[in-house]
């Protein structure tokens, strides 16, 4: 690579003391008994990781199908009731178990590493974590394919996702799948707010967390906050249907527009969990490719810490088009024009760093170059649509199809194929091609944006959004094959991915620990890392360790290796604070998450699921806790008390 | 280009002198409860958001029903209320790692949960209306079963502790999990009482 190197850059490859750092801690699991029971954060997060991008796959194809079906007008190709379970389905994977959960892997897999741990904090909970949301994500696609999936829109509306007129199971599917999806994304945000605050490799102070590491914990807050709201909405959601209560139901004194606030006091910050963890990997990326460190760092941070409070004022500009009083509109209205003010200066921050760096232009800043592109197109329109008379012309038409588009594949998508390209060394070995990585990024970017360009002058037509079909005398036609066909185009860009992904999985040049020549600590470790990440958890004396001479001043000594442990530290300065012997692999989170699937689809069918179900539930966690006498001997040889 | 230069003895840390476990907010115990608490917090909010936003729907409060009675309500307070001293107390003894101490509190605040849960089961029947009467009922069933929720379960938890001191293999980070087992307790008390003046005084007042 002919990156220039800066003073003190390590390339520390060939190194005997690197070999014995990074060989694996004993006790790793392997085999397919290893498979099911592992509780190592890398292995699950990138199973997490793998899990969503097929579940994105998926959905892309549910998009591609929905854009041959609107390619040419009177179209006979998908009925309005598939049709409706396509969108649904679409909207509901890309939100729920593509853009939120990969975002948390990425977090999962890289958090502990750029913090200088040898694990993330309760991995068997992750492990838990994971199996729910698989379950959870086959379910939604088996009642897909069995013509049960949910059709009320990814928002599940009520009335029409209510008893009244969800028919069947439909509606109930859509519920339970937020119910395995939350608790899930609730679990791995505590474990990764415990792992930021506890687990720093020591010297590694508040102030010198990477900007990837707070943009997760940011959002691991906003989670936190938002979340339980859309598990209460589906909750009552269901229990209107199963069991009779009357939540939305107006005639019995219920509201339909509690669901909405309710769902849009989770949704609009979901829009942020899954846009700033996107910014992290952008600041990641910014300071490698301009060879300099990120200007502005306390900009950067108090920035994404506005973004999660405001991003909790904006819900109602989802509701504009209700009934609601005028003089809260202005406040939503104000509050969304706000939000444009932290992720601006994010975007000059950025700026004066590739401006003052000596850039190079790799595949990962290509992908960063065009996030910045669509971002700031996506967040125009919605500089747009927060103003409330537009918003009522434009409210559910294709002019927001394309906003959220714009916002959501600008604000994550690119920054995650940056991500993938820049870190897929570090996790399997190899360089991914960068000729491949090129032709992927100009296929998406070109693609992207023939797609859906055209969809705002749609919408400004007046096409309506989640219509089946349209008639030929609109004069929608022709930008709607010119939406189809970047549609495919952006298809065999993600295709290209794919192949560059198995290609280089085989032929890819060997990567070493540090390819990039970057600054932060995930690179300081063989790649791919071994079972328990370093033998030598290092002192840390700089925000840039692997750029600062020094960076990394020495080792923490006396952790035990068998049973593998780790060292706590303190919340804001990292002083070593005691040691902790690390969970040991077990089968029993997988166990535990098979009982909660049972409890949780069984409960779609009969209320007294819940009752019946818990005990399995209870019983595998009970065991999943319960600790054996060998293990408690082996923690006592290593006890100290405080 | 060489490896970062390791510089023994200035900044290397030795860990053999660190305890192997810790209480109060140096414990990953710790984070992991006040996280899971401040989740189920934030629900517990949203119920009691969603019972007043029924109430703006109707004239009087509640609709069609008498306030649930105050009897049981009251009773159960009072017992939870009581139930924090044993809590501080097993808190306490986990603390000075007192075995003795830790099993016979861990027991009395075991005591209290079931004469809690029992006395649970009589103010469901004084609530003087169902779940599926109106939207006023279901915002009453959701917030007492939301509750109900956590009591069990923390019970549950509090039982399956309290069994593993009667019988081990213990370690002392098992001290750690009674103080954080009291946390949570502290939780499940602290949500009931905004809770009980939601069901219990609310639709008297409003």
């Amino acid at each position: 690579m002919s990156t220039p190197a800066l003073p003190g850059s390590s390339d520390v490859f060939a190194d005997p003391a690197r070999d014995a750092r990074d060989a694996p801690l004993p006790e790793e699991s392997v085999g397919l008994w290893g498979f099911l029971t592992t509780i190592d954060h890398k292995r699950i997060g990138l199973r997490f990781i793998v899990t969503a991008f097929g579940f994105f796959v998926l959905a892309g194809i549910l998009a591609l199908l929905m854009r041959l079906q609107l390619a040419v007008p009177e179209n006979g190709l998908i009925g309005p009731d598939r049709y409706n379970q396509i969108f649904t389905t679409h909207g509901t994977t890309m939100m729920f178990i593509f853009a939120v959960p990969i975002m948390a892997a990425l977090g999962v897999y890289l958090v502990p590493l750029m913090l200088g741990t040898r694990n993330i904090a309760f991995p068997r909970m992750i492990a838990y974590a994971y199996w729910l949301y698989l379950f959870g994500g086959l379910m939604l696609y088996t009642a897909f394919v069995l013509d049960v999936g949910p059709d009320a829109g990814w928002f599940s509306y009520v009335p029409l996702a209510g008893p009244q007129y969800g028919v069947g199971k439909r509606s109930d599917f859509w519920a339970q799948l937020i119910t395995f999806t939350e608790v899930s994304g609730l679990l791995v945000t505590v474990s990764i707010i415990t792992t930021v605050f506890k687990l720093r490799a020591p010297g590694m102070t508040i102030e010198r967390i990477p900007l990837f590491v707070w943009a997760q914990l940011v959002t691991m807050f906003m989670t936190m906050f938002a979340m339980p709201a859309v598990m209460v909405a589906s909750t009552a959601l269901i229990l209107d249907r199963l069991v009779g209560t009357h939540f939305f139901n107006y005639a019995e004194g219920g509201d339909a527009l509690l669901w909405q606030h309710l769902f849009w006091f989770f949704g609009h910050p979901e829009v942020y969990m899954i846009f700033v963890p996107g910014l992290g990997v952008v600041s990641a990326i910014v300071p490698v490719f301009a060879r300099r460190p990120q200007f502005g760092y306390p900009a950067m941070v108090v920035s994404l810490i506005a973004t999660a409070f405001l991003s909790f004022g904006l819900w109602v500009h989802h509701m504009f088009a209700t009934a609601l009083p005028d003089v809260g509109k202005v406040l939503f209205t104000a509050a969304s024009m706000a939000i444009a003010i932290p992720t601006a200066v994010q975007l000059f921050c950025w700026t004066v760093t590739l401006w003052t760096g000596k850039t190079v232009l790799r595949t990962p800043l290509w992908f960063v170059l065009g996030f910045f592109f669509i971002l700031v197109l996506g967040g125009l329109t919605g500089i747009m649509v927060s103003s409330v008379p537009l918003d009522l012309q434009l409210h559910d038409t294709y002019f927001v199809v394309a906003h959220l588009h714009y916002v959501l594949i600008g604000g994550a998508v690119f920054p995650l194929f940056a991500g993938f390209h820049y870190w897929f060394p570090k996790v399997t070995g190899r360089m991914m091609d960068e000729q491949l990585g090129r032709w992927t990024f100009w296929l998406m970017f070109i693609g992207f944006n023939v797609a859906f360009f055209p969809m705002h002058i749609l919408g400004l037509e007046g096409m309506p959004r989640r219509v089946y079909t349209y008639s030929a005398a609109m004069g929608w036609g022709a930008l709607n094959m010119t939406a189809t066909v970047g549609a495919i185009v952006l298809g065999f860009g993600i295709l290209l991915f794919a192949v560059n992904v198995a290609r280089s999985l085989r032929y890819g040049a060997l990567a070493g620990a540090n390819p990039w020549q970057a600054d932060t600590l995930e690179w300081w470790y063989s790649s791919p890392p071994a079972f328990g990440n370093t033998h030598r958890i290092p002192v840390i004396t700089s925000r840039t360790p692997l750029w600062t001479p020094g960076g990394i001043a020495g080792e923490v000594r006396g952790l035990s290796r068998s049973p593998p442990e780790t060292l706590v530290t303190s919340g804001l300065e990292a002083h070593p604070d005691h040691r902790v012997a690390m969970p040991t692999p077990t089968i029993w989170p997988l166990i535990s998450a098979i009982a909660t699937t049972v409890l949780f689809i069984g409960s779609i069918f009969t209320p007294w699921a819940v009752v019946w179900g818990s005990i399995p539930v209870a019983i595998a966690l009970t065991i999943w806790f319960w600790p054996t006498r060998a293990e408690a001997r082996r923690h006592r040889a290593l006890e100290k008390s405080p | 280009m060489s490896e970062v230069v390791l510089d023994p003895g200035s900044r290397d840390v030795d860990a053999r002198a660190l305890p192997s476990y810790a209480f109060g907010t140096s414990s990953l115990m710790w984070w992991g409860t006040v996280g899971v608490a401040a989740i189920e917090g934030t629900a517990f909010a949203l119920a009691i958001i969603m019972y007043f936003y029924v109430r703006t729907r109707v004239q009087t409060w509640p609709p069609s029903a008498d306030p649930p009675e105050l009897i049981w309500g009251t009773v159960n307070t009072l017992i939870l209320l009581a139930s924090l001293i044993p809590n501080q107390l097993a808190k306490k003894a986990g603390e000075r790692q007192d075995l003795r101490g830790v099993r016979i509190w861990l027991c009395v605040c075991l005591l209290f949960a079931i004469a809690f849960i029992v006395v649970r089961g009589f103010e469901y029947t004084a609530l003087n209306v169902k779940w599926d009467t109106n939207a006023y009922g279901s915002a009453v069933w959701f917030l007492l079963s939301l509750h109900t929720t956590h009591l069990v379960t923390d019970t549950f938890d509090s039982a399956v502790l309290a069994a593993l001191f009667f019988t081990g293999p213990l370690e002392g980070k098992r001290y750690a999990d009674v103080s954080e087992n009291a946390l949570y307790w502290y939780f499940v008390v602290g949500a009931w009482l905004p809770i009980y003046v939601v069901l219990y005084w609310a639709p008297r007042w409003m």
